[in-house]
């Protein structure tokens, strides 16, 4: 086995290691974190921005505005340090997925 | 006993008994087959969110029983600001009715006496026993009898208003019949206790009520601890800003209390006040010790952070300010809140046979009042540590207000309203 084909081996392994491990409902789940302030699956009853059907490109983008510092806030800048990319990028395509 | 059979004849009567539980005939029960059973004790922050995340997530297929003793919800968060004279209690009480008719939970209004982990079953005061094949406890806090002496029995006359409700109404009464230049002493146990700036927000909204109608009165605030536990900074300029109104004294440990002349015997002091707020020390609930779950410090349930089962007790899980924290996670009504989701996500999982989420995420944010409007906040992210098993703050994420605004004050009363509706709508 050359290299090149130990690593392919090695990246599959690390793949499926991955996929195994993670939960099926991992999306919902980290969504339902943001709930308390945005409201259940995103629908806010006021005060707070839903996030329900929002397109993804534009919650992600405020996110990493927030992230970077770009985007002044009063709290997300802190909370959304909080979550990986990998993490931010389940939630918001869970919120553009709701109705 | 209250069986599974019965629950599906209770469920069935409600649901033909009206036309208008339009939600209760989307429910399963109604005639699927259900995944199982789970009772719920306690309907505050971590209770209420189980039950509805429970049915929500399973799409009706779990039958879910909540047992509470209030028979409305009663919040902690925002209770501060009734004592301050700017919200009242209607403000802060939310009904169970959409739990029950939206969500299909079936509420009951009643007194858990026993548990059972062995048989699985739970003891009611007025409704028997109820069978479970998970059990979800939210039981609060309750304060540790003779901790200070002379206050057990004393909570009419010496409250805590700690838990919301007729002690809320009870310490606004007391504050509004204070004379002006009277003394309100608010006593502040050891950590770990229920909501760490609570105490203190509780001293700025009272002496911003005081400064308009009493101003020559005084808040004395007696830490047990040597200094302010939570938004230190800001809870400090805002105790500058109440100058002659608030008077912090840290390292004030209580030792008993007179309820008949209102005297606090501190350990180096005695102070005499005009109202006696002592928030006494306190332990998970009291029916988490009775149904024999692991204790640290004999006061905090021991869990398994990633289904939130109490350790070496399996089916049996526990939310909110009864834990034993991870480090730094805060006694709050939004971490409950988190917890729950935690919870009911791997009750789930585990009804199906697989494993729990082996990577949850819980966040806090806590707003506290400083006067009538401004607000600050602290907030924390927690991942699930595996080397650790537990949840640990995410270094740089988090953090606290720059300075106390009226933005927040909006941002506190828009959360409360949907945390509200998360829970119980």
């Amino acid at each position: 086995m050359n290299l090149k084909h130990a690593l392919a081996m090695l990246g599959l392994v690390g793949l499926s290691a991955a996929a195994q491990a993670q939960d099926p409902n991992l999306a919902r789940n980290l969504a339902a974190t943001c709930a308390n302030c945005h409201g259940t699956n995103g629908h806010s009853v006021g005060g707070m921005d839903s996030l329900a059907g929002e397109a993804q490109d534009k919650l992600m983008q405020k996110l990493m505005d927030f992230k970077s510092g770009d985007k002044p806030a009063t709290i997300m800048h802190q909370i959304v340090k909080g979550y990986t990319d990998e993490q931010l990028t389940l939630i918001t395509a869970w919120f553009a997925a709701q109705k | 006993m209250f069986t599974r059979r019965d629950f599906l004849k209770t469920a069935g009567i409600a649901a033909a008994g009206s036309t208008t539980l339009a939600g209760l005939s989307a429910c399963a029960t109604a005639g699927g087959k259900s995944r199982g059973h789970v009772v719920i004790v306690g309907g505050g922050y971590g209770g209420a969110t189980a039950a509805k995340y429970l049915r929500m997530w399973s799409n009706g297929t779990v039958d879910v029983t909540l047992i509470e003793r209030n028979p409305v919800f009663i919040s902690c968060p925002i209770s501060n600001l009734v004592i301050g004279g700017v919200k009242q209690m209607e403000d802060i009480t939310v009904g169970y009715d959409n739990l029950k008719s939206k969500w299909g939970v079936r509420i009951v209004t009643d007194e858990v006496t026993a548990i059972d982990t062995d048989k699985r079953t739970v003891a009611t005061a007025r409704n028997g026993s109820l069978g479970y094949d998970r059990l979800v406890l939210s039981p609060g806090i309750d304060f540790i009898p003779g901790a200070v002496g002379g206050l057990d029995g004393n909570q009419e006359r010496i409250p805590h208003a700690w838990k919301a409700g007729p002690q809320t109404v009870l310490l606004r009464k007391q504050l509004q019949d204070m004379a002006d230049g009277g003394v309100f002493a608010l006593h502040i146990p050891k950590v770990p206790y229920r909501c760490p700036p609570g105490p203190y927000e509780r001293a700025c909204v009272v002496a911003n009520y005081l400064r308009a109608a009493k101003p020559k009165s005084k808040v004395l605030v007696l830490d047990s601890n040597e200094e302010i536990q939570s938004k230190k900074g800001l809870f400090t300029k805002a105790f500058e800003s109440y100058k002659g109104l608030i008077e912090y004294v840290p390292n004030s440990s209580l030792q008993s209390v007179d309820a008949a002349s209102l005297t606090a015997e501190l350990e180096f002091d005695s102070v005499k006040a005009d109202v006696l707020n002592v928030i006494p020390p306190m332990r998970a609930g009291d029916i988490a010790l009775k149904a024999g779950l692991p204790l640290i410090n004999e006061r905090w349930v021991d869990i398994d952070w990633l289904t939130m089962e109490a350790k070496g007790v399996p089916g049996v899980h526990v939310l909110g300010d009864a834990l034993f924290p991870a480090p730094t996670m805060p006694k709050s009504g939004h971490m409950a809140n988190q917890h729950a989701k935690v919870a009911a996500a791997a009750i789930l999982n585990l009804f199906d046979g697989i494993a729990p989420n082996p990577a949850p995420v819980v966040m806090n944010t806590c707003y506290s009042f400083v006067d009538d409007r401004n607000v600050i906040h602290v907030a924390s992210v927690h991942q699930y540590d595996a080397e650790k098993k537990q949840p640990m703050p995410v270094q740089g994420a988090g953090g606290v207000s720059a300075a106390a605004n009226e933005i927040e004050g909006k941002a506190a009363l828009a959360w409360a309203r949907n945390i509200w509706a998360d829970m119980l709508a």
